[in-house]
């Protein structure tokens, strides 16, 4: 049985579309767009090394070749912006890092702020330990 | 077009979603839809907080949960109903355990029951203080599985079809879309909640304005025990916000101006440390609210920008059981007085909460219309009588929700789908009635005016004290606003999701019931329970242990008539607290 | 303290127009009114043709979420004077399409928490207590309790940028709900629910933005819900790799 309605009408959503730089549009974008990008600095450094750690088993020529590669100054801009970026990955990896998992101590969560404490504390401690290693030591 | 199930259940809240799991689970080849205005989620079970009473410690017996009801009720539930929905509550609660709600536990992993107002024993089942919100999700998470169940969220039923005496269906309106569907079923249940919002104050979300009470009336089906709605002692001045009783059950105080307990003026017994059952803090909603008027009347309130209000006072309990126990409490406070309870007094103040009359229903869920059952706030059994107790709505909810999910169930397998051109008719104008509402663009005042007169008449007339010539005064004024409401402005003249027009059929639906409380509030020349008659001070067993039926008149006026109270094991007597 | 302030409201009128445009509405700024008080305002005294969606007012059913000043928020909880000296720029919330003014279109929503199977799932009994419950501990509650809290407000949904770019993503409120489930002791339906979730929309969709638990009013947290699954995932992943008979259980 039909019970005469009026005619079906259609509802004419109005679907936004998100602008093309949605991610300068909010500080927090923004800064993970940064992190993201981070990510390829990491693997610069990565890279670097490891050429570095070939340049030194290949002997003193090539060590030196290297370090007169790694002396020059467009070479050196782009490590020092590298080094940036991989702080940057550092610090919000390790910022992430206390969300992703539940630590329990005696039967209770520890909060996740907490957590931030032993794990930038280690990532400093290590980091002294290095500073020492390479450049005191 | 038209659509067909063969259960339809009107609202989507704790009793309507328990009630279309009960259908799914009785007959699973029957198809159930579920129609609500709100998104289930929004349903208004979601704000309670303090619990849902159902008897099983040990030291506890069914008998007296269903004494403290009775008792609470100064003698107006009806007791067979009340000893079927004792029984059945704890096991209603469990299967809410089984299908995953949280409710606290002991260390043993037991689930764990605290004191309530009214209740002498333990027997409150509580989810942190969030407990309406995680029975509703639950509720709302557990229909998802049950193929059988449809829903039509954001759906405003506006009428009940009616052919041969018996129901065939709604008509309703889709929000969205704005399109006037009819949908056809065998059974109807209403579950559509109470009426609060016919208040100014009140504890109530904005969609608790009544309308499967309006719905039901105008189909001729009475409503019973409309004047008797339940002002909850703590409610925040400004917004109504809800602070549970559960601050009070885990040993909160409330204080005059003075620092003093007041409520040991007032036969509530005497002030101890700790809280105990059925005395003080702990006594019936009812009593504890005229308290407080009583408190106004001498003077020792404090005077707050909206008006008298007292102290609640939780500081004494510690930062750890607040936050244990009421941390939604702490977070309302915070955010909507800007205090913190761990450390400051609240301001409170009687606010409406619950209506204890609507649809006039059997056990079952039944109402004298064949086809229209009712559960929840909507209807009245009735097991709360002239005065709910905290922590029984929230099991009335499942109790009735099932029952009459069952019913509905075999009524709509023994009886054919109705169909006719009368239906058609009735569809028609009713399609027609919409649609000129929507033309009434250039009315003579505005809806929120004529709304906010209503609630102020309320407030005044129908308020927690009520005497036979405001009341009288408060009958004619509501036949005026019914007509100001007809001639109300309807700014909004699309069809998609114009809540312009749903607040005009709500505030059309909320008159006729302030109609049906003012008018059964006249008639009762006593004073039971929530109703309270400085004319008629006392309670008068002799004329008026019965309920009043509001039943629509041709000229729209209601018309009251009494049903006397059914009586099994418990005759009436004097309602003691606090000794 | 001023007393009045502005409101410039999104409308969108599908009868009249194709795209959205702003009213203008001055409203008294009263110190306990949010910005739903403002819209009540507006609706009762100024233009009765605004349309949003309210109900409890008080946080807890999840109605009113919207973008004010670009930030999505439940109208009941944003005070205006949080606002001053204003204009406050009110908007539907992003990510969704809208049906009218500042009601969005949720039924994407709706269908995606129904995919994660949110019910309780067990083949074998749990353990039962003295009145027949299911035996839960306070530590068991606690588990998966943050994940119960979600009011389905969407505001994590309107957030995320994956989610704008991508509404395929299953989202942070149905992952939460799912790991609600999963960490409940008395369930037994992670497997079921792994499809869904280790699908390239489920949890493999997340680039830890971590917007979502920022805006969320509950502190739900459904970034670290989500985080905490992929490590779930991986690790099923590499077990059934490496211990095929062990993995699944």
């Amino acid at each position: 049985m039909t019970t005469s309605t009026e005619p079906g009408f259609e509802v004419r959503l109005y679907r936004p579309k998100v602008p093309r730089f949605w991610w300068a549009r909010r500080p927090s974008y923004l800064l993970f767009i940064l992190r993201e990008l981070s990510s390829l600095f990491v693997a610069w450094f990565v890279a670097f090394l490891l050429v570095l750690v070939y340049a030194v088993g290949q002997g003193a020529a090539a060590y030196q070749d290297f370090l007169d590669f790694a002396a020059n100054p467009f070479v050196i801009a782009v490590n020092v912006v590298a080094l940036a970026f991989v702080v940057l990955h550092a610090v919000t990896f390790f910022q992430a890092a206390p969300q992703t998992t539940v630590v329990r101590l005696r039967g209770r969560r520890v909060p996740p702020a907490l957590l931030a404490v032993p794990i930038f504390g280690g990532w400093v401690v290590v980091s002294a330990f290095l500073i020492w290693l390479v450049v005191l030591a | 077009m038209t659509v067909t199930h063969d259960v339809i259940i009107v609202g989507g809240g704790g009793a309507g979603l328990r009630a279309a799991i009960a259908v799914a689970e009785t007959d699973p080849g029957l198809s159930v839809a579920v129609v609500s205005k709100v998104y289930p989620m929004r349903s208004h079970t979601v704000s309670a907080e303090g619990g849902a009473a159902g008897a099983i410690a040990d030291d506890d017996s069914f008998e007296e949960h269903i004494y403290d009801t009775i008792s609470g009720s100064d003698w107006l539930a009806d007791q067979d109903a009340v000893e079927a929905f004792v029984r059945e509550a704890p096991e209603q609660l469990l299967q809410l355990e089984h299908w995953g709600c949280p409710w606290s536990r002991e260390p043993d992993g037991t689930v764990a029951v605290r004191p309530f107002g009214g209740m002498r024993k333990k027997r409150t089942w509580f989810a942190a203080d969030k407990t309406g919100f995680h029975m509703l999700h639950t509720l709302f998470q557990t229909t998802l599985k049950y193929p059988p169940v449809t829903r039509y969220d954001e759906w405003f039923v506006t009428k009940l079809l009616i052919e041969d005496g018996r129901v065939a269906g709604v008509v309703a309106i889709e929000l969205m879309s704005g399109r006037i569907e009819t949908l056809l079923a065998r059974s109807v249940i209403l579950a559509s909640g109470g009426c609060g919002r016919v208040f100014p104050f009140t504890t109530n979300a904005a969609i608790k304005t009544g309308d499967g009470m309006a719905l039901a009336y105008r189909a001729g089906v009475p409503l019973k025990d409309m004047e008797f709605v339940q002002y909850h002692p703590t409610g925040l001045p400004f917004t109504g916000i809800l602070i549970t009783e559960a601050a009070r059950a885990e040993g909160g105080w409330l204080l005059n101006k003075d620092g003093y307990r007041y409520l040991q003026d007032y036969d509530l017994g005497q002030p101890t440390e700790q809280p105990v059952l059925r005395s003080m803090e702990l006594g019936p909603r009812d009593r504890v609210s005229q308290a407080f008027v009583g408190e106004v009347e001498k003077g020792r309130t404090i005077d707050s920008r909206y008006g008298p209000v007292t102290h609640l006072d939780l500081r004494h309990l510690g930062a750890k059981v607040i936050d244990s126990k009421l941390p939604f409490v702490r977070e309302l406070c915070r955010k909507y007085e800007k205090i913190d309870p761990v450390t400051d007094l609240i301001p409170v103040r009687p606010v409406v909460h619950y209506v204890m009359g609507g649809v006039h229903t059997d056990s079952n869920g039944a109402t004298p219309l064949p086809g229209l059952y009712a559960a929840g706030e909507v209807a009245c059994v009735s097991i709360n009588g002239a005065n709910r107790l905290g922590s029984n709505s929230l099991p009335e909810l499942v109790v009735f929700g099932a029952r009459a999910g069952v019913a509905a169930a075999r009524h709509a397998a023994e009886h054919p789908p109705a169909s006719s051109p009368a239906i058609e008719a009735q569809a028609r104008d009713e399609h027609r009635r919409l649609q000129d509402l929507l033309g009434r663009t250039g009315g003579t005042e505005r809806l929120a005016d004529v709304r906010e007169q209503m609630q102020h008449v309320m407030e005044g007339s129908a308020g927690i004290y009520r005497d036979g010539g405001s009341l009288a005064k408060a009958a004619g004024t509501l036949r005026e606003l019914q007509e100001r409401a007809g001639a109300a402005t309807i700014d909004d003249p699309s069809r998609t999701f114009n809540t312009e027009l749903t607040s005009a059929l709500e505030l059309s639906a909320m008159l006729d019931l302030a109609e049906c409380m003012v008018h059964s509030a006249w008639r009762r020349e006593e004073s039971r329970g929530a109703h309270q008659r400085t004319d008629f001070p006392a309670r008068d067993d002799e004329r008026f242990l019965a309920h009043s039926m509001a039943s629509r008149d041709p000229d729209g006026v209601p018309h009251v008539s009494y049903l006397p109270v059914t009586i099994t094991g418990w005759p009436p007597g004097e309602r003691i607290y606090g000794r | 303290m001023q007393d009045r302030i502005t409101l410039q409201v999104a409308r969108y009128r599908p009868e009249q127009e194709s795209k959205p445009t702003f009213d203008e509405y001055e409203v008294p700024l009263r110190e306990d009114w949010a910005v739903l008080d403002g819209l009540n305002y507006v609706k009762d005294r100024l233009d009765g043709t605004l349309s949003y969606r309210w109900s409890c007012r008080m946080g807890i059913c999840g109605s009113c979420g919207m973008t004010a000043n670009g930030e999505p928020v439940l109208s009941c909880a944003a005070f205006l004077s949080d606002f001053a000296p204003g204009p406050v720029r009110i908007e539907p919330l992003r990510n969704f399409p809208v049906i009218r003014d500042l009601v969005i279109e949720m039924t994407d929503f709706m269908h995606k928490l129904g995919r994660v199977k949110p019910w309780i799932i067990n083949e074998q009994e749990p353990a039962e207590g003295a009145h027949g419950e299911y035996l839960q501990t306070p530590a068991e509650l606690e588990d998966y309790h943050q994940y119960s809290m979600c009011i389905n407000c969407m505001l994590c949904y309107s957030a995320c940028p994956v989610y704008g770019l991508d509404p395929s993503f299953v989202g942070p409120a149905a992952i939460a709900l799912a790991q609600r489930y999963n960490l409940d002791s008395r369930d037994e339906g992670d497997a079921l629910r792994m499809a869904e979730l280790s699908s390239h929309d489920g949890v493999w969709g997340c680039t830890f933005v971590g917007e979502c638990t920022k805006a969320c009013p509950k502190g739900v947290d459904p970034a670290g819900a989500i985080q905490r699954y992929k490590v779930t995932a991986a690790t099923d992943a590499a077990k059934s790799l490496l211990l095929p008979r062990a993995a699944g259980r």
